[in-house]
């Protein structure tokens, strides 16, 4: 039976989750432009508050670099060797055109390399709107939430001024339940793959999270429905005897998804990861976060009480590696895979940290490097195999 | 009568080059040599190779005859097999010196195998004979160790006494100019071995001999070395004489790329060949000529081999890393995958470029015309992998590639010579 | 060389002294960590915080000492003690791609948080994280959170992302200090916030201002009197370490000031490591901190080609006080939060752009360099970019060199040198006086071989 969405079985599905995740050129970003009349507006990683943009009829466009597909020319005569690769990537495509769907690109507070490129984005595309998104490190409604809210506003008069629908408590309201629908449906595919990671292998599940970085949020979560009723239905997808791995890390520039494919066949589950993290940056639903309130209230109080532990948030000494251990447990896994991009601060700053907290619970651990265009993944296949297989080895004794 | 020269020598990293210009800045003669661990040997050598190629050029010129070229050429090759005989000499007594307590046996095989080479000599530099080399070094040693090999078959230990012995012999001859033997001496015992050349050859070569060839300028340059060997005042950096020698080679060019063994830059000369922007590559050497080399030893090829090798690609694997460290094991890995090694190759050569690309970029992009130096101009893939990337990037330039281009570096410096000579004689004058 | 090197003599040693604020400078920092080191007998506090955006005036109106990390690092970056303090960290697990700053302070702590001037340095009673401008910050406090039994307190500095300090930015930063800040140094040190000492530090802070901006301007003169990066991170070192707001900076920069003003009327050139600069051939403004461990072998790769900068930004991390920023004792927390704020890698990319353009003219340079370390994001993602636009710019060339903080394994001197030889002979080329002066024809090269 053919879906009301339109999918009617994965490989379709997933098809077309890939051409979306090859199509550089952002096509339905402009199909969706031509049909709405609405502007588009690209983010960096990790987070942007999208119930924002969306409630003043902008689509959210998420940037993630060019991945494996684009080949660097430009791009390396801005950065040197020892910058990570996701920036490079990105100018790359700002510098061929294929951004040019984009009325403006928000640039997150995630790090200094993307701090940076908001300030290279201004000169280099002076027409554009450009906004480095300084999100608080101060956690305190009257505080860090006071100074956040007034950016959000900062961002909406901007769109407003270049013609955006104004932003108004009833678009904003059903932006936020739009969305969090979005990450219920999200919510409910990690459950299932904890559950059944068999049935959601990991690099299926890697492609319809990025098809939610360029699709309106309706149609993203249309496509998280199907895909979760067709994988429970699919009684091929049989259990196979691999370790249960947590992946960590990759909450920015993100891994080539040969990577992914590579750990799968290693012998690994992967049964939670930080991936795509956008969509799971707020945990839970934000309509209910401050009832009585104007729905902006909301949207702040979410980022700040129900935004998760990161390399990328101040996190409270006593705290530190508390939420990597936790999700290990929820998530039933059996150990922990650090992969991070090289040169990526944050994840590698933290890791340190990260690996006492594993080591102190009696968590195994592994890590490994990865650039968006790694082409070869022979090492890692070898040590994540070896990894999965000692745990197999350990849990069986 | 005398012929004042300037010179300009540029140190590198593999090889040392030198250029002779006469009056108006004419190149009168090149040399070069293999770089060693003795700079000062490396330099005067290729200086005397660079005055040995400019009294060739004069005696060329002063032959009357139709055929003055290969009469001239001739003279050369005979001239060759002197120098050779004489550095062989060098070496044969070199050599016995050594091996002085060494068993009877040995010193017999060491008879034998220079009294082989000695005979040699003239089949080595006669008209159709093929040399891998012209370095001294190159073309005894293989032949060395070709005839060691030979002779000591059932000798124990002869072998490693041989070749042991050449090791050290040829260090102590490479490195002395008295080896060499002079240009005199050399040309004379030439001449006598070309009876019928008749007097044509024999005047023009007298009234080279005559000629008084008097240094009036000299610089240096070469490959960030701390020290070179150069008086103070007289060093250009490289990227100064690259820009300016690519200039001279070609009046019009702006944009300049060197891919050397260890380093590649990107240089914008302006209309007077003055450099107005320079970029070289980062602190590793990924993406330079000794990248190709790695690869070449991994895949049991020459360096010459790869180029040939990679056009026949008909689907070009993509490389993301030019890492001379983990060139190896990509390979490998590559290799193991079923990727056919023309198609790697293609790949790799144009992740080359690709670096090369960006450094062009970052010193201000490829303006018209465009001129390609250094060991990788010389690879006919790595030029057509650039050709295209500059045609879809810039859009359709004029690629200069002269055969002469591994002495752009030291042509610039002789032309800084030239000038700081011009420059100080003029003052002379004003001052008289 | 039989010649002597033209562009730099040593003076006879008379007049080879070292100069007198030198000596006092280096004085004032052995005293500081020496009263680092009693700390734990004299009950003193100490709060462990970072250069730029440094809270000195309310840490000394509190009687709390700072301890900066970053400066401790450097400081084993020139005594050379990095490499190991690096090892030791990569070998707990830091990551070779990042910091080498953190790794560096991570390797000092583990071998006994023994500082650079051999005392031991107390642990901290407070870990002020002033994120200002440096991501890394963040982290690295999360790090050392984890080392000590001590509180931490966040001062989240915003960026300053649209080239502006806004209202709402302002009001942040005050916020922070008022309910984290303030009450966090009240309950290390028993004392209540007295904003009227506050006051008065301040009011000092911009005297030793106005006389630093006075000697950093002092390079806009011909011949300039001081080099304004290897010279001016000596210069800097007392108003961006420990001693903003005290009557010892003052006292430092009145006599700096005084024998600055002295060359210049003496038309001297400025100190180098041998010596004095003579006959300044090159003017240049540099972008990007130095390098630490070779710092003496890279200045002198400057002054070799007679070389002397004129401005530089690293000398602007602590505090950007030359384009009119002083500390104003009338708005005391609204002053702090503006100093942090204007600190330089708190500014986006068109104003560092704007900045280094501006030197390069006002300074009269004859282009820009540079040093672009491996260690610091913050600073180095999109230099090339920098590079390219000031270029346009101005019509001056740039020039490019890497290397690291305290990484020696980062310093490729010869790399670099052949760099910049390069560089200063193109500025030379470029001006028509070709490059260096010629020697006479008897000093030519032999030939070897058949001559």
């Amino acid at each position: 039976m053919k879906s009301a969405h339109g999918n009617s079985n994965v490989t379709e599905l997933l098809a077309r989750a890939q051409a979306l995740h090859h199509d550089l050129r952002f096509e339905n970003v402009r199909a969706w432009k031509e049909r709405n009349g609405g502007l588009a507006v690209g983010y960096l990683p990790v987070y942007v508050p999208r119930e924002l943009l969306w409630a003043m009829n902008v689509l959210p466009v998420g940037v993630v670099g060019g991945g494996d597909q684009v080949e660097i020319i430009r791009g390396d005569a801005y950065y040197q060797s020892y910058i990570c690769h996701l920036p490079r990537s990105t100018i790359e495509l700002g510098l061929n055109g294929a951004l040019d769907v984009l009325d403006g690109v928000l640039f997150p507070a995630t790090c200094d390399v993307i701090r940076n490129l908001s300030g290279m984005w201004m000169m280099q595309f002076p027409d554009k709107y450009v906004h480095y998104l300084d999100v608080p490190q101060d956690f305190d409604t009257g505080v860090g939430g006071a100074f956040y809210r007034h950016e959000l506003l900062e961002i909406a008069g901007a769109l407003e001024a270049r013609g955006a629908r104004p932003l108004t408590d009833a678009a904003l309201r059903a932006a936020i339940a739009a969305y969090d629908a979005n990450r219920r449906e999200i919510e409910a595919l990690y459950e299932l793959r904890r559950r059944e990671p068999w049935k959601v292998p990991t690099h299926e599940l890697y492609l319809v999270l990025k098809a939610g970085l360029v699709l309106p949020v309706d149609e993203h979560t249309m496509m998280l429905e199907d895909y979760r009723r067709l994988v429970i239905r699919d009684d091929a997808r049989r259990p196979l005897d691999q370790a249960r791995m947590l992946i960590t890390g990759s909450f920015c520039e993100q891994p080539p998804i040969g990577l992914i494919k590579t750990l799968e066949r290693a012998g690994c589950y992967i049964v939670d990861d930080d991936l795509v993290a956008v969509h799971r940056w707020i945990r839970g639903d934000v309509a209910s976060l401050a009832p009585g309130q104007p729905p902006l209230d909301a949207l702040v109080e979410a980022f700040l009480r129900n935004g998760v532990p990161s390399a990328i948030r101040y996190i409270d000494q006593d705290k530190k590696g508390r939420d990597l251990v936790e999700r290990v447990r929820a998530s039933g896994a059996e150990g922990v895979v650090f992969c991070a991009a090289s040169f990526c601060d944050p994840a590698l700053l933290d890791q340190p940290m990260l690996v006492g907290a594993l080591d102190a619970a009696g968590i195994p651990w592994t890590s490994f490097k990865y650039a968006e265009n790694t082409g070869q993944f022979q090492v890692i296949r070898e040590q994540a195999g070896t990894f999965a297989d000692s745990i197999k080895l350990w849990s069986g004794a | 009568m005398r012929i004042e020269y300037c010179v300009g020598i540029d140190l590198g990293s593999t090889t040392t080059k030198a250029v002779v210009l006469g009056d108006g800045a004419r190149v009168l003669g090149r040399g070069i040599t293999n770089s060693r661990s003795n700079y000062d040997v490396a330099c005067q050598v290729a200086l005397g190779e660079a005055l040995i190629h400019t009294r060739f050029s004069l005696i060329q010129e002063r032959l009357r005859s139709k055929d003055a070229a290969a009469t001239t050429q001739a003279f050369q090759r005979r001239f060759r097999a002197e120098q050779y005989r004489s550095q062989l000499e060098a070496l044969d007594a070199t050599a016995h010196r050594l091996a002085a307590d060494a068993p009877k046996a040995v010193i017999g095989l060491l008879d034998a195998l220079l009294g082989s080479m000695h005979e040699e000599i003239d089949a080595l530099y006669s008209h159709d004979a093929q040399r891998k080399s012209d370095f001294f070094r190159d073309l005894a040693g293989s032949r060395w160790m070709e005839l060691a090999g030979t002779l000591s078959r059932g000798t124990p230990g002869a072998f490693d006494r041989l070749a042991g012995v050449f090791d050290k012999a040829i260090l102590e001859v490479e490195n002395s100019t008295e080896a060499v033997g002079t240009f005199d001496q050399h040309a004379r015992n030439a001449l006598r071995s070309m009876p019928a050349s008749g007097g044509d050859l024999a005047r023009g070569v007298d009234a080279v001999l005559d000629l008084e060839l008097v240094q009036v300028g000299s610089v240096g340059t070469g490959y960030g070395r701390q020290r070179l060997p150069f008086p103070e005042g007289r060093i250009r950096s490289e990227i100064l004489c690259h820009g300016l020698g690519a200039h001279h080679m070609f009046p019009d060019t702006r944009t300049v790329l060197d891919i050397g063994g260890q380093d590649t830059k990107a240089i914008q000369v302006d209309a007077q060949g003055i450099v107005t922007s320079f970029q070289m590559n980062d602190r590793c050497a990924a993406g330079c000529g000794r990248y190709l080399g790695y690869i070449a030893d991994e895949m049991n090829l020459g360096l010459h081999e790869l180029g040939p090798l990679a056009s026949t690609s008909t689907r070009k694997v993509k490389i993301n890393s030019t890492c001379t460290v983990f060139a190896g094991a990509e390979l490998r890995e590559r290799l193991s995958l079923g990727e056919k090694r023309e198609d790697i190759l293609a790949g790799l050569h144009r992740a080359i470029i690709l670096r090369a690309m960006s450094l062009l970029a970052r010193s201000g992009g490829v303006d018209e015309e465009f001129t390609f130096t250094g060991g990788v101009a010389r690879n006919q893939e790595a030029v057509s992998a650039l050709r295209r990337l500059i045609a879809e990037n810039y859009g359709e330039r004029t690629i200069n590639i002269s055969p002469d281009s591994i002495y752009t570096g030291a042509l610039g410096a002789a032309l800084f010579a030239w000038r700081d000579a011009s420059r100080s004689s003029t003052k002379v004058e004003s001052q008289a | 060389m039989s010649m002597a090197n033209p562009t730099t003599s040593k003076r006879p040693p008379a007049e080879a002294r070292k100069d007198e604020s030198q000596e006092r400078q280096k004085r004032m920092i052995g005293e500081h960590f020496h009263e680092l080191a009693r700390a734990p007998q004299t009950g003193r506090k100490c709060a462990y915080t970072f250069v730029p955006g440094n809270l000195t005036e309310l840490l000394r109106s509190f009687d709390v000492l700072p301890v900066l990390p970053e400066i401790n690092a450097l400081q084993s970056g020139m005594r050379g003690k990095s490499r190991d303090y690096i090892a030791l960290a990569e070998k707990l697990g830091h990551s070779e791609d990042v910091c080498t700053y953190v790794k560096c302070d991570v390797g000092m702590l583990r071998s006994g948080n023994v500082g650079p001037t051999g005392e031991r340095l107390p642990n901290p009673d407070l870990l002020l994280l002033s994120y200002t401008g440096c991501f890394t910050f963040l982290k690295w406090f999360e790090i050392l959170a984890q080392e000590y039994d001590c509180p931490v307190v966040m001062l989240h500095v915003p960026y300053q992302g649209d080239g502006k300090i806004t209202d709402a930015m302002r009001k942040y930063v005050v916020d922070q200090l008022r309910s984290k800040v303030i009450p966090a140094f009240e309950k290390i040190t028993g004392r209540a916030y007295d904003e009227d000492l506050l006051k008065e530090h301040l009011a000092r802070s911009a005297r030793a201002e106005d006389d630093l901006v006075w000697v950093l301007e002092s390079a806009k003169h011909k011949p300039s009197p001081i080099d304004a990066y290897f010279g001016g991170v000596y210069y800097i070192g007392p108003i961006f370490s420990a001693f903003r707001g005290t009557e010892a900076a003052i006292g430092y920069y009145k006599e700096l000031r005084a024998e600055v003003e002295e060359r210049l009327r003496e038309g001297r050139g400025p100190v180098i490591p041998d010596g004095e600069l003579e006959h300044e051939k090159y003017r240049v403004v540099v972008e990007g901190p130095p390098n630490w461990t070779s710092f003496r072998e890279f200045w002198k790769m400057f002054t070799d080609e007679g070389a002397v900068v004129v401005a530089s930004t690293y000398t602007k991390v602590g505090g950007v006080y030359d384009f009119g920023f002083r500390h104003d004792p009338s708005r005391p927390l609204e002053t702090l939060a503006e100093y942090c704020m204007g600190c330089y890698t708190n500014l986006n990319f068109p104003s560092r752009v704007d900045m280094l353009s501006r030197y390069v003219r006002e300074y009269s340079a004859d282009g820009f360099l540079i040093n672009s370390v491996k260690s610091c994001n913050s600073f180095s993602a999109g230099q090339l970019m920098i590079l390219r636009e000031v270029e346009k710019r101005t019509g001056r060339p740039g020039g490019f060199v890497e290397s690291d903080l305290v990484d020696p394994r980062y310093f490729s001197a010869s790399n670099i040198k052949n760099r910049l030889e390069s560089y200063f002979q193109m500025i030379a080329q470029r001006r028509g006086s070709d490059a260096g002066p010629t020697a006479g024809p008897t000093a030519g090269m032999t030939a070897g071989g058949a001559r």
